[in-house]
């Protein structure tokens, strides 16, 4: 893996790939030490453009449960802040002899121009603008899997992705501004699952030309349908504020609330990318509801990034065919 | 002697092509019931011993070990297996990938460890296992059973079960399975 910066860089095998990875490091999340000597000596640093809680600790606890060094430039206290460019500060940071650049920022593509930048460095997109997540959609993808396969009583990585074929998924809200929406669209698509978008007109991109979707008539009846529910905050920064007639309306007509959730399947998986606004998008009652992984998404994000950065920094050398290694 | 894909084989797999079979699948069973024997010998019984096996080639070894032990001790012990993937010290210069999970049932302080391999070659993976089972607890013991010792260690590591000593060229692959030791070469696909 070179870059990870669409989750159309992987395809079907990538994401695979990425999921078995990633369920080795869930068993060494769950050691008395949860560290491995994989990546010592490798520097991954965080470029968050963008507030973020989640990801970044996610992304930082990954980097050092793999032993990397992590240095983490934010924004307000960085020279950015003194009118320095996002190429200069690339080139500032990869001249320290960073391996890999963990970037966020507010512009769609911000991380595909960095990465034409470096040189040596590789770089994750962990969230770009209206663009892409990435990591967010492997490490939804890796949940459902999971639970996926507790209820067949299975190892998941034997699951490989076939559990995902046929599966319905039906992403609910602001699909317009979600960069997890596009992210999800491509990986869900990708490993054969059936995707189905839900969200007022106004909350729907203007054209949904090339997506692999369908645009469910009614909710409630998509719910009805649905095997996975991905729920979607909405993008108050990014305007989506603008595009309801009020928060009230919007969760009278597309929020998770007690009554709708009394329509899913038995057995459906609701997954929340977080932050979570109780109350707008999900009622708070349902927001505890076993159902909704959303904590067990955060737990495994830091597993599924610790793949992505094992699978970009130590697993992708040049190949020596042939050589006797064996032993 | 049947050409077998190797699909795991470091780096990036092939094709066992088998110049000459040196144990047949009897011959392996043998040695390992040997082997399971020495063990219980050596450590006065099965207490506190944990039998954990080396993915990929130990796996099957150490379960059928385990069995081995279970039958003449009559009393079952932890099995384990450990992917040393993470541990390597050849990550960054050739493609190293996870197999499996590893999985240790118990803590390991204050146990006796038997890491079980098919070969012996190098030793750096049972360097790497050795680092991987301190993260684990602090074992009081950790001893090394291999169904075949190859030579050409570049590391100070010796085992102390050994199936077979087997001088080998370094070039050649050993191969074991349950149809027995062969030698022979990786073929690409």
């Amino acid at each position: 893996m070179n870059h990870l910066l669409s989750v159309a860089d992987l395809g079907a095998d990538g994401i695979a790939e990425v999921l078995r990875v990633a369920e080795a490091f869930a068993e060494v999340e769950r050691r008395a030490i949860p560290k491995v000597p994989t990546l010592r000596g490798r520097v991954v640093a965080t470029l968050f453009f963008e507030e973020s809680t989640r990801t970044r600790l996610s992304f930082e606890t990954a980097a050092k449960r793999l032993s990397a060094d992590v240095l983490s430039l934010s924004v307000a206290t960085s020279s950015v802040k003194k009118g320095e460019s996002l190429r200069d500060t690339v080139e500032t940071v990869e001249a320290l002899g960073i391996d890999a650049l963990i970037v966020r920022h507010s512009s769609s593509g911000a991380p595909e121009q960095v990465a034409r930048w470096v040189d040596r460095a590789r770089v994750v997109n962990a969230g770009d603008g209206w663009h892409e997540h990435p990591t967010q959609a492997l490490l939804d993808c890796f949940t459902v899997r999971q639970v996926v396969a507790e209820r067949q009583g299975a190892d998941p990585a034997s699951l490989g992705i076939d559990c995902f074929r046929g599966l319905n998924v039906l992403i609910v809200g602001d699909i317009r501004h979600s960069r997890v929406a596009r992210s999800e669209v491509l990986a869900y698509d990708a490993v054969g699952a059936r995707v189905t978008v839900a969200a007022p007109g106004s909350l729907l991109p203007a054209s949904l030309d090339g997506w692999p979707v369908t645009v469910a008539a009614d909710l409630d009846t998509a719910l009805a349908d649905a095997d996975v529910v991905s729920l979607l905050r909405l993008q108050a920064e990014r305007g989506s504020g603008s595009f309801v007639p009020t928060l009230r309306e919007y969760t009278a007509d597309w929020g998770l609330t007690a009554r709708r959730v009394a329509r899913l399947k038995p057995g459906a998986i609701v997954t929340h990318p977080g932050p979570m606004v109780r109350g707008v998008e999900i009622a708070s009652d349902v927001a505890d509801l076993p159902s909704v992984v959303a904590t067990r998404q955060v737990t495994n994000g830091v597993a599924v990034r610790m793949a992505v950065l094992f699978l970009m920094l130590g697993s992708g050398a040049a190949i020596e065919p042939l050589e006797a290694v064996h032993g | 002697m049947a050409e077998r894909e190797r699909s795991h084989t470091r780096p990036l797999g092939g094709v066992f092509v088998p110049h000459s079979q040196v144990l047949s699948g009897a011959d392996v069973q043998r040695a390992l019931i040997r082997m399971a024997h020495e063990v219980a010998e050596r450590n006065g019984g099965l207490e506190d011993v944990v039998i954990v096996g080396l993915r990929t080639g130990g796996v099957s070894l150490a379960r059928q070990m385990a069995v081995a032990l279970e039958l003449s001790e009559g009393a079952p012990l932890p099995v384990g297996t450990l992917d040393v993937a993470f541990y390597r010290d050849d990550i960054g210069l050739r493609p190293v990938l996870p197999e499996a999970a590893t999985d240790i049932p118990v803590d390991l302080t204050g146990r006796v460890v038997v890491l079980v391999d098919d070969v012996l070659f190098t030793g750096r993976t049972v360097r790497a296992a050795l680092n991987a089972l301190g993260d684990f607890g602090r074992a009081r013991a950790v001893q090394l059973a291999v169904m075949v010792d190859r030579g050409h260690r570049e590391l100070p590591i010796r085992p102390d079960y050994v199936g077979k000593n087997l001088p080998t060229r370094r070039e050649e692959m050993v191969d074991v399975s349950d149809d027995g030791v062969a030698i022979g070469t990786l073929m690409p696909r």
